[in-house]
């Protein structure tokens, strides 16, 4: 009983917050919902026994791409008071196919899984656990492939964005390790009593 | 051999002429088609011995045409007595022109062309005079036409040239689709169109009836009527006679060639050629008199007011060949080729003799610019004096004969057309003397209006242009005297021969001998009226034509636009014609067709293709909801269950 | 077909998640407003997803779903790191977000 009310608690801020996100006016307000959805997100999963799942959903999703996110519409100026509102034209065929689409997709469910039954009992293993135990076993070789998309995933985003600004003084390394003696340092007989000139080519 | 030669070496000269004058070889092109024509001409001398005077008719097969089934036409060669006339008619002629037009045509820079055209005709004329079959004939027929076409549009980057041109193959069309129909009503009902199957069985078919929407005719009646308005169209008889004085944009010799001497008398030898079956229809021959004479007098009329000097020529042309027309409707037929054959000498003598005086004032046609020049050009006066004297009919010129034969027979066939013809025929002459002594006046006397500058360059003729006018001349002064008797006197039965036939009931021509003495004086006393009324008006009292003319003005401008038949024409069959293919054109074939074919095609293509564009608008999303409606399609195609 | 129970079974989770995935679907295209939206919604489709295979991994006792949904985050948060340089940098160059000025490709 509980639960069923927080799923359709959950269930019902998801979908909100993720029609406001698409609606929102100000680019903040859309993040801030997706934010929420999230985060009810993350509650259906932990009703789904999947705890790992949502935490990494808060800090992962939330904390870092939302935050992301956050960064660059706070970044970028946009100007939203001036932002075209062409929505009109094809809202009304898009909430007709969404429909559509929504009604095929609840009627398929609903008849296909009818036979599914209750969610299964929890055993007494927890999540993290349990997932410690596939991934680094039967998954490992993913693993480490998501490993390395994030690694990809950072140096592009960094040579993306990387932009060298004139002006600014840099070690160029190879150029120092490639100087010759016979280019910087020159011997000079300088008499006792005189000062030495700087002369050039000589020597 | 000998006869296919006759034919045949034309041909042959016109064909090495025009391969010539495609290399600019003009010389040989000029000498090889005289060659031709001149040989010919020696061959048709000889075969005018043999055959008209030594009266041996007979058929030359040349080749294999048509055959089938009962319609047979084969290349066969018919030489009898009128075939023997026209030869030498025809290549007489033709040699003349030929050597003139070498002097005449020498400054043009396609005379090679010219003289091929000049003996193409010449091969087309002699295929229809000795033809044995109408096909045949008509081949020459339509040759004619089409060396007509070449010849008057010679200069064809000249406007008014090309379109007179058109005009006379037009207007051809007109008569030889008459033609046509009636070849074909004869070979519907005799089954053949040999002249020897139809001229013999003629006869048989006096009393069949032809019915024809309804209508019905006597068989032989509707033959004849179809044929004379094939005729009437290559003669240039009242109703198709518009093309000929606009023929005379073609130069000089092609108008004494063509249309003095030999393509304008086809007809006339064509209404000759096929009197076995004309004899039989009563109607017909009177339709012939009749239009016959109504031409003589109109052309008569027109003439007399023109200024161009060639027209007027080609008018006095139009007249003659209605006299030579209404003879044969009289049944008069051997009297009017007489007249054919005086008519081509003094006729060409006078076309020929007017290039010269055109070539003497440097391209001067206008006889209002020309006057004064009779002591300058001695030898081309004396030419044209000669032949007007033959055209009026001055006793024992050329003309005297034979014009005179056709008025008395006029007279002496007794009926109302022949009546009407008679009496035409006089004021026609009466008119001809006028105005061939209007035009010599003209163009010869009185002070010279032509300027400074023309008048001294005026000269007489090279001698090249000046030498073929004297066997013309001869003809014209000699033919009739000497051809009188053979044509149309005692000798007239064994001369002809077969050639001709006359019912027995058709006595004109026999009665024509016997009439009243008035009626042989009438027509000399009318000409020297004419040319005394001529004198007068143009060198006695010379204000008094331009009185005369304000006097009867509504008259005299109805003469002198040619009794306004190319407005007539124009508005009844030109301009309609013209409308009608204007809207054929913009509404039919353009409208309907091309607007669904080709336009229609391409503008639907394009207006699709620019309503397709529209879908690649550049924005990804746009492409997304593209591919989410696919999404939602699929699924609701399987959802229904049309999928399962 | 009894929505509102007290047994909340697989279809509910599922129905949770498509309503999701068309609204993050629909976000795409019915937005005309920034292109932030659209990395927006393409997260929530990627939550959607997720929420279907942790559903499907609880009913059919079966973890493999909740790893792949656990690579389904770590390639969304690479995606919406390099999706944001982008516009970074497309902000750069453009001076603008705004949907309806990226058409250069309009044919």
């Amino acid at each position: 009983m509980i639960s069923s009310f927080f799923f359709y608690l959950f269930a019902a801020v998801t979908c909100l917050a993720g029609l406001m996100v698409v609606t929102a006016r100000n680019p903040v307000h859309s993040v801030l919902f997706l934010i929420l959805a999230f985060f009810n997100a993350a509650g259906l999963f932990i009703l789904l026994q999947a705890e790992f799942l949502a935490m990494l959903l808060v800090v992962v999703y939330v904390g870092a791409v939302a935050v992301l996110f956050l960064f660059v519409v706070m970044m970028l100026d946009i100007n939203f008071v001036e932002l075209r509102e062409g929505f009109q034209k094809y809202r009304t065929l898009g909430i007709v196919i969404g429909i559509i689409l929504l009604a095929e997709l609840f009627t398929t469910f609903f008849q296909l899984t009818s036979d599914s039954g209750a969610l299964p009992e929890a055993t007494g293993v927890h999540n993290t656990a349990q997932l410690g135990r596939v991934l680094y076993t039967e998954y490992v070789y993913l693993f480490q492939l998501a490993g390395l998309i994030l690694l990809v995933a950072m140096i592009g985003a960094i040579a993306l964005t990387l932009r060298s600004r004139p002006g600014v003084k840099r070690q160029n390394i190879s150029t120092q390790n490639s100087r010759r003696r016979e280019d910087t340092v020159r011997l000079a007989k300088v008499n006792s009593g005189e000062g030495a000139e700087a002369k050039e080519g000589s020597n | 051999m000998f006869y296919h030669a006759i034919v045949f070496l034309p041909l042959l000269g016109a064909i090495i002429a025009g391969i010539a004058s495609l290399r600019q070889h003009h010389n040989i092109a000029t000498l090889v088609s005289i060659a031709g024509v001149c040989l010919s001409l020696v061959l048709s001398c000889f075969a005018f011995v043999e055959i008209a005077l030594g009266g041996q008719a007979l058929t030359v097969e040349v080749a294999r045409w048509i055959g089938s089934g009962d319609f047979q036409a084969h290349w066969t060669l018919r030489f009898d007595t009128l075939t023997a006339v026209m030869l030498i008619v025809v290549t007489g002629v033709s040699s003349c022109v030929h050597i003139y037009s070498v002097g005449y045509m020498s400054h043009d820079r396609a005379r090679g062309r010219f003289m091929a055209y000049l003996s193409l005709f010449t091969f087309a004329m002699l295929m229809l005079v000795t033809a044995d079959n109408l096909v045949q004939l008509f081949f020459g027929w339509e040759g004619v036409g089409v060396a007509s076409y070449l010849l008057i549009g010679f200069w064809y980057h000249k406007e008014s040239a090309h379109t007179a041109a058109m005009k006379a193959f037009v207007v051809n069309r007109v008569g030889d689709f008459g033609f046509a129909l009636g070849i074909i009503s004869i070979f519907a009902l005799m089954g053949s169109v040999q002249f020897s199957d139809i001229f013999a069985n003629a006869s048989t078919y006096q009393s069949h009836v032809i019915t024809v929407f309804g209508l019905s005719m006597p068989a032989l009646e509707l033959v004849s009527i179809l044929l004379f308005i094939g005729a009437m169209g290559k003669s240039a008889q009242l109703g198709l006679h518009t093309w000929l004085p606009d023929a005379m944009e073609g130069p000089t010799p092609v108008s004494a060639l063509i249309h003095a001497a030999t393509m304008v008398t086809a007809g006339v030898f064509l209404v000759c050629r096929m009197s076995p079956v004309i004899e039989y229809a009563p109607l017909a021959l009177d339709i012939i008199t009749i239009v016959g004479a109504l031409t003589a007098i109109f052309a008569a009329t027109v003439g007399m007011t023109q200024f161009d000097i060639k027209r007027v020529i080609a008018y006095s042309t139009c007249s003659q060949l209605g006299y030579m027309f209404f003879a044969a409707g009289v049944s008069a037929y051997p009297a009017a080729m007489f007249h054919l054959t005086t008519h081509a000498f003094f006729k060409a003598l006078l076309f020929l003799g007017a290039g010269s005086v055109i070539h003497a004032l440097s391209d001067e046609q206008d006889l209002r610019n020309m006057g004064g020049i009779w002591r300058k050009v001695p030898v081309t006066y004396a030419m044209m004096w000669i032949g007007s004297l033959a055209l009026a009919g001055f006793p024992f010129f050329a003309g005297f004969y034979s014009k005179d034969m056709i008025l008395e027979a006029a007279y002496a066939a007794h009926s109302g057309p022949g009546m009407l013809a008679f009496w035409l025929g006089c004021a026609a002459a009466l008119l001809t003397a006028f105005y061939s002594w209007r035009l010599l006046i003209l163009a010869f006397h009185g002070t010279p209006r032509a300027s400074a500058k023309v008048m001294s360059h005026v000269h007489e003729s090279p001698n090249v242009m000046t030498l073929p006018l004297v066997p013309l001349a001869l003809g014209a002064i000699f033919s009739g005297w000497l051809g009188y008797e053979l044509f149309v006197g005692q000798d007239m039965a064994a001369f002809w021969g077969d050639a001709i036939f006359i019912l027995p009931g058709h006595d004109a021509l026999a009665n024509a001998h016997h009439v009243p003495t008035w009626v042989k004086l009438l027509p000399i006393i009318l000409a020297a009226s004419g040319v005394i009324l001529a004198v007068v008006a143009y060198i006695v009292i010379p204000s008094l034509p331009a009185r005369i003319a304000t006097m009867f003005a509504p008259l005299y401008r109805f003469f002198f636009n040619k009794w306004y038949f190319d407005e007539l024409y124009d508005r009844i069959f030109v301009a309609p014609s013209v409308a009608v293919g204007q809207m054929l054109w913009q509404r039919g074939d353009k409208g309907v067709i091309d607007y669904y074919g080709p336009d229609g095609l391409s503008g639907f293509v394009k207006r699709s293709s620019g309503m397709l564009t529209k879908l690649q608008s550049g924005y990804v999303y746009h492409y997304a909801f593209a591919m989410m409606i696919g999404v939602v399609v699929l699924l609701s195609w399987y959802f229904s269950g049309f999928g399962r | 077909m009894e929505l509102f129970t007290s047994e909340i079974t697989l279809a509910h989770y599922l129905s949770v998640a498509a309503i999701l995935f068309v609204l993050g679907v629909f976000g795409i295209f019915i937005n005309r407003k920034n292109v932030i939206t659209i990395l927006m919604s393409i997260e929530l489709i990627l939550l959607s997803v997720s929420i279907n295979l942790v559903a499907f991994s609880a009913y059919s006792a079966d973890l493999s779903g909740q790893i792949f949904s656990l690579f389904i985050l770590t390639v969304a948060a690479a995606e919406a790191a390099i999706g944001l340089a982008i516009l970074v940098v497309y902000f750069r160059n453009r001076g603008s977000i705004a949907v309806e000025d990226i058409n250069v490709m309009k044919g």
